[in-house]
């Protein structure tokens, strides 16, 4: 293919939207494996029945499906800290994490999946909100509403996120669990508690990534399958517990996927989450911004 | 006699091959005798898929019940050595056997080299990296049109093979050698050195490597091996069903029955596997004939949760073995 600026440009405008869908995506992520070390590999199966959800509800009353997830999220959170109770009492206090723990967490995402195609069916589900076809143009530079859209949304949920764990006494709280669990009963906090509710937090965000994740592409039950690769690579090359490091890696690899997908086709998409993931586990483990541990 | 070698490893048991030897080899004589006794078509298709479950719910057990560490790639590595088999019996006119030979190799170097990138750090990279090759081995495939791409391939199976009966019985004969010798290695491993010290990896690796373990090299000999034994039990699957496609070759079914099986049986043990397989492979072919393929492995995935949460040792650890 002749190389072409334009092309390029745009690849590289698209993949920073597309970076902020990651980003929100990775979020929740970087909460529950980042902070809280709970290997939830069903975190992307999360996100796509909460966008299968959103189509459902959001379509059949005409919301915006944005709105839609919004309401939709105190209902993860819920899920979520059912999730956690059920994995402390029957994984974390055995010790069984490893083993057991992650096979649960396989488990639980395969049951999401499966749940999903017997209950919608294996095909794609898709919704277009009113902007869906909108476009926006700067000079050369292409900046489609259904992408920019999500992609503010997202971030704005992660800002959110942000004041939430910075600012506030719990949010404090579950940055300290992440440090030192024992430290916090000595203050009389119970650190089952703030996990539980952070993991409730990191279910909604998955939430929040579904909405915009429908806006964005359409979704069938086996999507999230392709995000696992995704979400865990940018959580670990953003420093496992770090938001602002989520968020910038999460750019950087929308950016590089959606500028490969450009000129090798999007098919080879799949192939950069994983060649990525692999070279960062190899020689930056610790992640891009991190310190050697 | 045989044990004679192993007496240098103080508190080892005595090992005993012969006896296990001659009571596999016992069981699938007995077991081929009475399918042939049967003479249905049908009961030589039901056992392959039980038997090729039996094959990679050891393989998986190797790395993942002795070790602890948990591999979720079992449908990649089951779809590589069944597109190796595709591949060089179509660049080379190999027929099943030494394409089986062929899968363990490739798939064999697949493990090593996944293993080799990530096994230095904490398990879980090691299994969120087996996730995503899966994604990526798939992504591969279909975009490589010389084994089909998504359309996929085809085999065409001959009517006969001269000694036995019908194609089906020939195919069944080669996974019951296969399984045999699968559960064999996956014994032989348990008793050994290697398996010995990969439990103590399990156990807490930190302390295996400080008094002296090479926990690096007896991981790598793991994953090699369990990659190798998962593409074996692939190897045949194109010519089991004369046709295959990327979507049957990396189903997620594969991937949920290698984990659930041994967690079902009892992880870390040779016969669990076995017991998880046969047990779980049963139930769902008996369940295929009478209800959806969907529910049919929603089913298998509540069994999981299930089980890892009130049996975390699996049916073995009912009778108390550890």
């Amino acid at each position: 293919m002749e190389f072409d600026l334009s092309l390029l440009l745009n690849g590289i405008v698209s993949g920073l939207l597309l970076g902020g869908l990651y980003a929100v995506a990775a979020s929740g992520l970087a909460v529950s494996f980042g902070m809280l070390d709970i290997v939830n590999i069903a975190h992307p199966a999360l996100m796509v029945a909460a966008a299968f959800l959103v189509v459902a509800v959001g379509g059949a009353i005409g919301l915006d499906p944005l709105l839609c997830a919004v309401l939709l999220s105190p209902v993860f959170y819920l899920i979520g800290v059912g999730i956690y109770t059920f994995y402390n009492r029957f994984f974390e206090r055995r010790g069984d994490e490893a083993l057991q723990g992650l096979a649960f967490f396989f488990g639980v995402m395969f049951i999401i999946e499966v749940g999903l195609v017997m209950a919608f069916g294996p095909e794609q589900r898709f919704l277009d909100p009113s902007y869906a076809f909108t476009t926006w143009r700067i000079g050369e530079i292409d900046l489609p509403l259904r992408m920019l859209i999500p992609a503010l949304f997202g971030l704005l949920a992660i800002g959110l996120l942000y004041l939430f764990l910075h600012r506030s006494f719990i949010g404090l709280a579950i940055a300290a669990v992440a440090q030192d669990a024992e430290a916090l009963r000595l203050l009389a906090i119970d650190p089952v508690k703030i996990k539980r509710l952070a993991f409730g937090v990191s279910a909604m965000l998955a939430c929040i990534a579904g909405g915009a994740l429908i806006v964005v592409q359409p979704v069938e039950p086996s999507s999230g399958q392709i995000f696992i690769g995704r979400v865990f690579a940018i959580c670990i090359m953003g420093g496992m517990a770090s938001l602002s490091g989520a968020i910038a890696a999460a750019f950087l690899f929308g950016v590089v996927e959606n500028v490969t997908a450009t000129f090798f086709g999007p098919s080879w998409a799949p192939a950069v989450a994983f060649g990525w993931l692999l070279l960062v586990l190899a020689f930056r483990p610790q992640g891009l911004f991190g310190r050697a541990a | 006699m045989s044990a004679t070698t192993l007496t240098d490893l103080r508190g080892a048991d005595r090992i005993r091959h012969l006896p296990f030897w001659l009571g596999a080899v016992g069981v699938a004589l007995a077991v081929f005798l009475a399918l042939r006794l049967i003479g249905n078509e049908y009961g030589y298709y039901a056992g392959y898929f039980v038997l090729q479950y039996v094959v990679l719910a050891s393989a998986w057990n190797i790395l993942g019940g002795y070790a602890g560490y948990v591999n979720f790639g079992a449908a990649g590595f089951l779809a590589a050595g069944a597109y190796t088999a595709i591949v060089v019996r179509k660049a080379f006119g190999f027929d099943l056997i030494p394409g089986i030979f062929c899968a363990a190799v490739v798939t064999g170097l697949l493990g090593l080299g996944t293993g080799y990138l990530t096994l230095r750090l904490r398990g879980v990279y090691f299994s969120i990296a087996t996730l995503c090759l899966a994604v990526v081995l798939q992504t591969l495939v279909v975009n490589w049109d010389y084994v089909g791409g998504s359309r996929g391939a085809y085999v065409i199976r001959p009517m006969t093979i001269p000694p036995f009966a019908s194609y089906g019985e020939y195919i069944f004969l080669v996974m019951l050698v296969l399984a045999v010798i699968t559960v064999g290695i996956a014994r032989t491993v348990e008793v050994s050195r290697l398996g010995r010290g990969l439990q103590a990896i399990r156990d807490n690796e930190r302390a295996a490597e400080a008094v002296g373990v090479p926990t690096l090299r007896l991981k790598l000999m793991a994953t090699a091996l369990c990659g190798a034994l998962m593409g074996v039990a692939g190897a045949p699957l194109p010519y089991y069903s004369g046709y295959l496609n990327p979507d049957a070759a990396f189903s997620l079914a594969f991937a949920v029955n290698a984990i659930a099986m041994p967690l079902i049986g009892g992880a870390g043990t040779w016969a669990g596997p076995v017991i998880g397989a046969v047990l779980l492979a049963s139930l769902q072919q008996a369940a295929t004939v009478t209800i959806s393929s969907a529910l049919n492995l929603w089913i298998v995935g509540w069994i999981l949760v299930i089980f890892v949460t009130i049996a975390p040792r699996g049916i073995l650890g009912w009778f108390g073995k550890r």
